[in-house]
């Protein structure tokens, strides 16, 4: 394994991805030090999750340099992948396996040895609740149980970084406090650098770091909690959000869906 | 080789505990071989053809692994939808060993599902010419079948967002493919232009070969028709590879 020596787990130089006409990442450009808890936050369409697909692969930019854990995502594809984990703003699970074969099937994947495998998946499932259901198809599961093995899924490979693309979307207090627990806990203990968009301000002002806000494709504004309070003379994450990015409600999924109709442009 | 593995065993998986699916794609080619069997069975011997259902049983077999090959390739597309894809996307492997995992899986699956079917024939009275010899053989034909449509639902269901465009595929890929095959009536004699078709039609060779196993009477000759398949399997596969390669989600 290649040892990452730089004190960045990510580095992004004039990122830009178009679609056709509408540019959806303009020139940015940040870095994300090694075990911190990144927030980055926007509005909808603001181009959260077009980063996120760019630094983790799944779609390839227009212009710039990407570095997760010293791999160029392009070029070094395979290394770059195997160093990270995502948790998705949508399912993606198998929902014709049971919650076991869905973890198994991860750590093949990821090739991670059966016997270490074996071990995590017992401990991750035992983490997230779902021990007694571990043997039950996924499509018995109500979402917060299905997020809850997402998370599960995505720490088997012990990422270096993970990604959480609106993780605790739908989840119950309960639920959102135990997963950032744990995922704190890994942070700290292992060195887990995380990075994670999400809506709830007072979860990023709670857990992040480091917290950076996009709107139409630019970074706007970066640094960490006081900071941002203060560049914008505000005494809350929410407030502060509002000021930079305004009081307009965005309609994400018109403008999408009209996108991927306009350019068939996959999802 | 351990994703190819588990790509290939997770459509084993989804196969096997979808019974009703299982049961419920039997229901074509039983009526087919009933209908048509009988039904033509007595104009067919007076044209002195022999046993229609014998020719028939090769057609129907071929015809029951296209139709799941297919469909188990295009399954990409409810992946897709599902979200599932995206976890092999990101997945540490090369999108090459997904593809060849999941078609090879998709191919046991229709194979399978082309047993069944000749068990089917065999009840009804089908006989073939040999048994060890010639069972063995049209299990490696039905298994080129397979594998080849299989490759090709993948190759297509790469690039497609939605099942919107599912009909469109049935109607103008999969029936064209079945109907101009041979695998309903025999090759020798057709009008010259119906006859060009059937030979472009990559089933034509797969209903041949399998012909050519169960029942000893070939219009190719079985080195032709294992060729072209092979050929095709691997044009295929390639094609599908270069297309999974460049799915951006």
């Amino acid at each position: 394994m290649v040892i990452n020596n730089s004190e960045f787990a990510i580095k992004v130089k004039n990122l830009s991805k178009s679609f056709d006409k509408i540019q959806a990442v303009k020139n940015i450009s940040f870095e994300v030090k090694k075990g911190e808890i990144f927030a980055f936050l926007g509005p909808n369409g603001a181009g959260k999750t077009t980063t996120i697909k760019m630094l983790t692969t799944l779609i390839s930019p227009t212009a710039g340099k990407i570095q997760i854990n010293g791999f160029d995502p392009v070029k070094e594809r395979d290394k770059a992948r195997s160093s990270f984990g995502i948790i998705f703003q949508d399912p993606s699970l198998d929902d014709e396996l049971t919650a076991y074969e869905n973890l198994q099937f991860h750590a093949v994947l990821y090739n991670v040895p059966r016997k270490i495998a074996r071990e995590r998946i017992n401990k991750l499932l035992k983490f997230v609740g779902l021990w007694d259901r571990k043997d039950d198809f996924v499509k018995t599961f109500s979402g917060g149980m299905k997020r809850r093995l997402e998370i599960a899924r995505g720490l088997i490979h012990h990422p270096k970084i993970l990604f959480l693309d609106e993780p605790t979307l739908g989840l119950d207090p309960q639920t959102r406090n135990s997963m950032w627990q744990y995922l704190k806990e890994l942070n700290k203990k292992e060195g887990m650098t995380i990075f994670v968009t999400t809506h709830y301000m007072e979860e990023a002002a709670r857990v992040a770091d480091t917290i950076a806000i996009i709107d139409h494709g630019e970074i706007i504004k970066r640094g960490t909690l006081s900071e941002l309070k203060k560049a914008t003379k505000t005494n809350s994450l929410e407030d502060a959000f509002l000021k930079l990015t305004g009081y307009t409600i965005r309609e994400e999924a018109a403008t999408t869906t009209l996108m991927h109709k306009m350019m068939g442009v996959r999802r | 080789m351990g994703a190819v593995y588990m790509m290939w065993l997770r459509q084993i998986k989804r196969y096997w505990r979808s019974k009703s699916r299982m049961v419920g794609s039997l229901a074509q080619p039983l009526l087919f071989l009933v209908a048509l069997g009988f039904g033509f069975g007595s104009v067919y011997k007076a044209a002195n053809g022999g046993s229609y259902i014998d020719f028939l049983a090769p057609g129907i077999i071929a015809m029951s692994i296209l139709f799941t090959a297919v469909f188990t390739g295009m399954e990409v597309v409810w992946d897709r939808q599902f979200g599932f894809l995206k976890e092999t996307l990101v997945a540490p492997v090369s999108r090459f060993k997904i593809m060849l995992g999941r078609t090879l899986g998709g191919a046991t699956v229709a194979t399978a599902q082309g047993l069944i079917v000749l068990i089917l024939c065999l009840l009804i009275g089908f006989r073939p010419s040999s048994y060890l010899v010639g069972l063995s053989l049209a299990l490696v034909f039905m298994f080129l079948i397979a594998l080849l449509f299989t490759a090709i639902g993948t190759a297509i269901a790469s690039k497609i967002n939605d099942m919107q465009g599912f009909g469109l595929i049935v109607n103008f890929l999969i029936m064209p493919l079945f109907f101009l095959s041979g695998a309903l009536f025999p090759l020798d004699n057709l009008p010259k232009a119906l006859s060009l078709v059937t030979k472009i039609d990559p089933l034509t060779y797969g209903v041949d070969g399998l012909r050519s196993a169960l029942t000893g009477v070939s219009y190719f000759g079985i080195t032709l028709d294992f060729t072209v398949l092979a050929v095709l399997i691997l044009i295929s596969l390639w094609i599908g590879g270069k297309l999974f390669n460049k799915i951006q989600i």
